[in-house]
């Protein structure tokens, strides 16, 4: 039996309130007082909130095996035959409809719970800027398309929310338009995206010519309609033996998906957009560009897991960029001195993180760790977005410090989610990286080395970070230092919140070894089963409990060190880290500079296509301009000449003549006007004179007439 | 009868306009004398009253062309009749 219930009937609300307030601030934003911005932007949120709690808890009240809820409200795009790679034709139809089974659960509820807490901050975040109308509408957007991506029951309509959170980035990016690198790096955001995009297409459109069908799944669906889904239609080609176990056609596709998932998700090489968009605001930051919108390629990937799980070598693609994505970022981390530099480097390499778990086929921890990173980096990202508040728009931490007792609520709630990004035991960032590490261990060795070093340098960056942030003395200026002040409470109350739920968000997926039962793990396994079970492309291996805790232990002194690190350097600086750089100049000139990639980017790829833009400004100035443009003018000019000349001498020339005729001919009625009235008052008397002459013998008559 | 036709050569002889107006009042003077006479001659009294609106017609006329004469004074700074042309093209 599907669960049923008022809210899972009505799945088309929760994306359609923050549309509706969007549009609203659309047209009348403008002119609504602040207070009625907030309150319809943060309520349609809140709403949405609600409505997605409540169809969760609809959807568990079914049993485990049958919790799919699915709607469509209409056919999208008529449907119509078309033919497959196979030759034979099938009958495709993209609809609009809505899916809701445990992993769009997971995800409604992170976006609308997070995005509810950051449109609470953003009230006091925002409060003094301008546009706050303009800000709240984007958000709105954001929160519509992202839902709409997360609860879309097929490639295609996900493709639409996925490209609406794209254009909603790039909006909030250069929400300062007037600023040259906030508009620049929305561009960037948003060409890089296109990169991504091209690939999501490609892969969409060889899904549907190889499968048939974009609907994720006919589960939840009436079995009477003969409706088809990706993982139906993958089973049935298995069975009939067309498709197998590493298909050319499945691996095309799953690598072309996860060209899109590394564009959305900040993946290299596709990850030079991330820093950048933190010219945004912070609430924007933390919203979309940590909590939500970048994890869409972790979400489409795992959503896709039938395709993967039967594509081996796009798993070990997306395993190996995943695991060098979260290295190589992690390392840039480590020297960056802008708050939000730092943990922007820091949200690429956690999202490396959950590629890594993907790719060894653990994709119930990689949505485990996208939930706990959405809760801690957003946690993370408003704090930061509290302290640069506190010191007046100051983003270097080179000059900041001492905040520890100024900012009480701030640095605490910060410190938890340091702990929690570090793996600190028992906060929430402990249970899903574990959980990848332990996975990886599983699967490849060198990979979970990768991930092993990975977190000690996160526990380094992200120590030091709070470290010189908020210990010590405050090496501000003194008018910056007069303003240090705590947020008000719009601000911090989503700040506790998001602590509380990053200390206890870990403990649903608390693992057996530990003596719990990763519910969480239990609760995707439905979505997770695959299209066939026995190929086993990813088995849960069963390790002995000593490594497990072996793997925990390493884990969590790796973390030791990398924080017992940051404290010799930035807190009792016991090593003055400026000798550490200075002893190896090169590395940190590269680590500083990111790896010149952006630089490497600007001379192979930008200045060549700029090269072939000014070429092709060549090419439009002289043949099309020149020969084209300019040689229709000069034609048209040369045939108006003909067409004047005959118009001025023939045409003109007969008007004229009849005009000389008529001037002619009224010449001697012309000489009786000579236009003074007492030549005419003379004739007037001259013609009398003549009547009454004429008539005068009359006269006696007329008189005689009178009387 | 002398009266009328001195009027008459006023108005078609004089430059002036405002003795070509005072003209007109000389003809219609001219008009008035004989429509009394004329009334006195056959001893019927609608000439003598017939007389009185000509007065008053011409108290209003004498009005209006002075007001159009003071017009025209304020355009082409003239009240010379041979210098109004402008129906002449």
């Amino acid at each position: 039996m599907n669960p049923t219930g008022y809210f899972l009937d009505h799945l088309w609300l929760i994306p359609l309130f923050p549309l509706a307030t969007a549009a609203l601030m659309l047209f009348v934003g403008k002119r609504l007082p602040k207070i009625g911005v907030s309150v319809l932007c943060v309520g349609s949120v809140g709403l949405s909130f609600v409505y997605a709690v409540g169809a969760v808890l609809q959807l568990l009240a079914a049993d485990p095996e049958h919790r799919v809820a699915q709607q469509i409200l209409f056919e999208w795009l008529t449907p119509g035959a078309m033919q497959m790679s196979g030759g034979h034709l099938v009958r495709f139809v993209a609809d609009w409809g809505f899916l809701l089974d445990p992993l769009s659960a997971v995800m409604v509820l992170v976006v609308t719970g997070v995005g509810f807490l950051i449109h609470v901050y953003s009230v006091g975040y925002m409060a003094d800027e301008g546009g706050y109308y303009r800000f709240f509408g984007y958000m709105n957007l954001f929160m519509f398309a992202m839902l709409t991506l997360v609860l879309a029951n097929n490639l295609l309509l996900m493709f639409v929310g996925w490209e609406g959170v794209g254009l909603c980035s790039y909006l909030l990016i250069g929400f300062y338009f007037l600023k040259k690198s906030a508009s620049d790096a929305g561009n960037k955001a948003f060409i890089v995206n296109r990169i991504g995009d091209a690939g999501f297409l490609l892969g969409l459109l060889l899904t549907a010519v190889t499968l048939g069908t974009i609907r994720f799944t006919s589960l939840g669906l009436p079995e009477s309609g003969g409706y088809s889904g990706i993982l139906q239609s993958l089973e049935a080609a298995v069975h009939a033996g067309t498709l197998a176990y590493g298909a050319p056609a499945l691996t095309t596709i799953a690598l072309l998906l996860f060209v899109g998932a590394a564009g959305k998700s900040a993946q290299i090489p596709l990850y030079v957009w991330l820093p950048d968009a933190m010219e945004g605001p912070t609430p924007v930051s933390a919203l979309i560009h940590a909590a939500t919108m970048v994890t869409a390629g972790v979400y489409m990937v795992v959503r896709m897991n039938p395709i993967y799980q039967l594509a081996p070598f796009a798993l070990d693609v997306v395993a190996v960029v995943g695991a060098v994505t979260a290295i190589f970022a992690a390392s840039i981390a480590l020297v960056q001195n802008d708050i939000k530099k730092v943990l922007a480097y820091s949200t690429i390499s956690q999202l490396g993180y959950m590629f890594l778990a993907l790719g060894v086929g653990a994709f119930a921890a990689g949505i485990f760790h996208l939930m706990t990173h959405a809760f801690f980096k957003a946690l993370l990202f408003l704090g930061a977005g509290s302290v640069i508040h506190a010191m007046s728009g100051e983003q270097d931490i080179r000059k900041m410090g001492g905040l520890w007792s100024k900012i009480p609520t701030t640095a605490r709630t910060f410190l938890i989610a340091t702990l929690a990004i570090s793996g600190v035991f028992p906060f929430a960032g402990f249970f899903s990286k574990d959980e990848i590490l332990g996975r990886a261990f599983d699967r490849y060795f060198s990979l979970w080395l990768v991930g092993f070093v990975t977190a000690g340098m996160t526990a380094f960056y992200m120590f030091r970070l709070f470290f010189l942030a908020f210990s010590g003395y405050t090496r501000a200026d003194e008018h910056v230092e007069k303003h240090i002040h705590e947020s008000p409470p719009t601000m911090t109350v989503p700040l506790v919140v998001l602590a509380g739920l990053t200390v206890i968000g870990g403990w649903i997926g608390w693992p057996g070894s530990l003596g719990g039962e990763n519910r969480f793990e239990r609760f995707l396994e439905p979505v997770l089963a695959g299209a066939v079970s026995e190929t086993g492309a990813v088995q849960i291996a069963h390790h002995a409990k000593a490594t497990e805790y072996l793997l925990m232990l390493l884990s969590l002194s790796i973390a030791g060190a990398g924080i017992w690190l940051a404290y010799g350097f930035y807190r009792t600086k016991r090593i003055a880290p400026e000798l550490v750089a200075a002893k190896l100049p090169r590395v940190y000139d590269l680590l500083l500079h990111k790896y010149y990639v952006d630089e490497l980017y600007d001379a192979l790829i930008v200045n060549r296509v700029k090269d072939l833009g000014t070429w092709l400004g060549l090419f439009d100035a002289k043949v099309i301009d020149g020969v084209g443009v300019d040689g229709t003018g000069w034609l048209a000019r040369f045939v108006s000449k003909i067409s004047m000349w005959w118009d001025k001498w023939v045409i003109d020339g007969l008007l004229n003549l009849v005009a000389k005729l008529t001037q002619l001919f009224s010449y001697p009625i012309r000489l009786l006007q000579t236009g003074k009235f007492s030549n005419y008052a003379m004739l007037i008397l001259v013609g009398l004179v003549v009547l009454l002459a004429y008539y005068g013998r009359h006269m006696h008559t007329l008189l005689r007439a009178v009387h | 009868m002398a009266l009328f036709l001195l009027g008459v050569i006023g108005v078609i002889m004089r430059r002036n306009v405002i003795v070509v107006l005072m003209s007109i009042e000389l003809i219609l003077n001219a008009v008035n004398i004989n429509l009394v006479a004329f009334s006195r001659l056959y001893g019927d009294v609608a000439g003598q009253v017939f007389a009185l609106f000509v007065i008053a017609d011409a108290a209003a006329e004498a009005a209006v062309g002075l007001g159009i004469i003071i017009a025209f004074f304020r355009n082409r700074e003239t009240v010379l009749a041979d210098e109004m042309d402008l129906l002449k093209w």
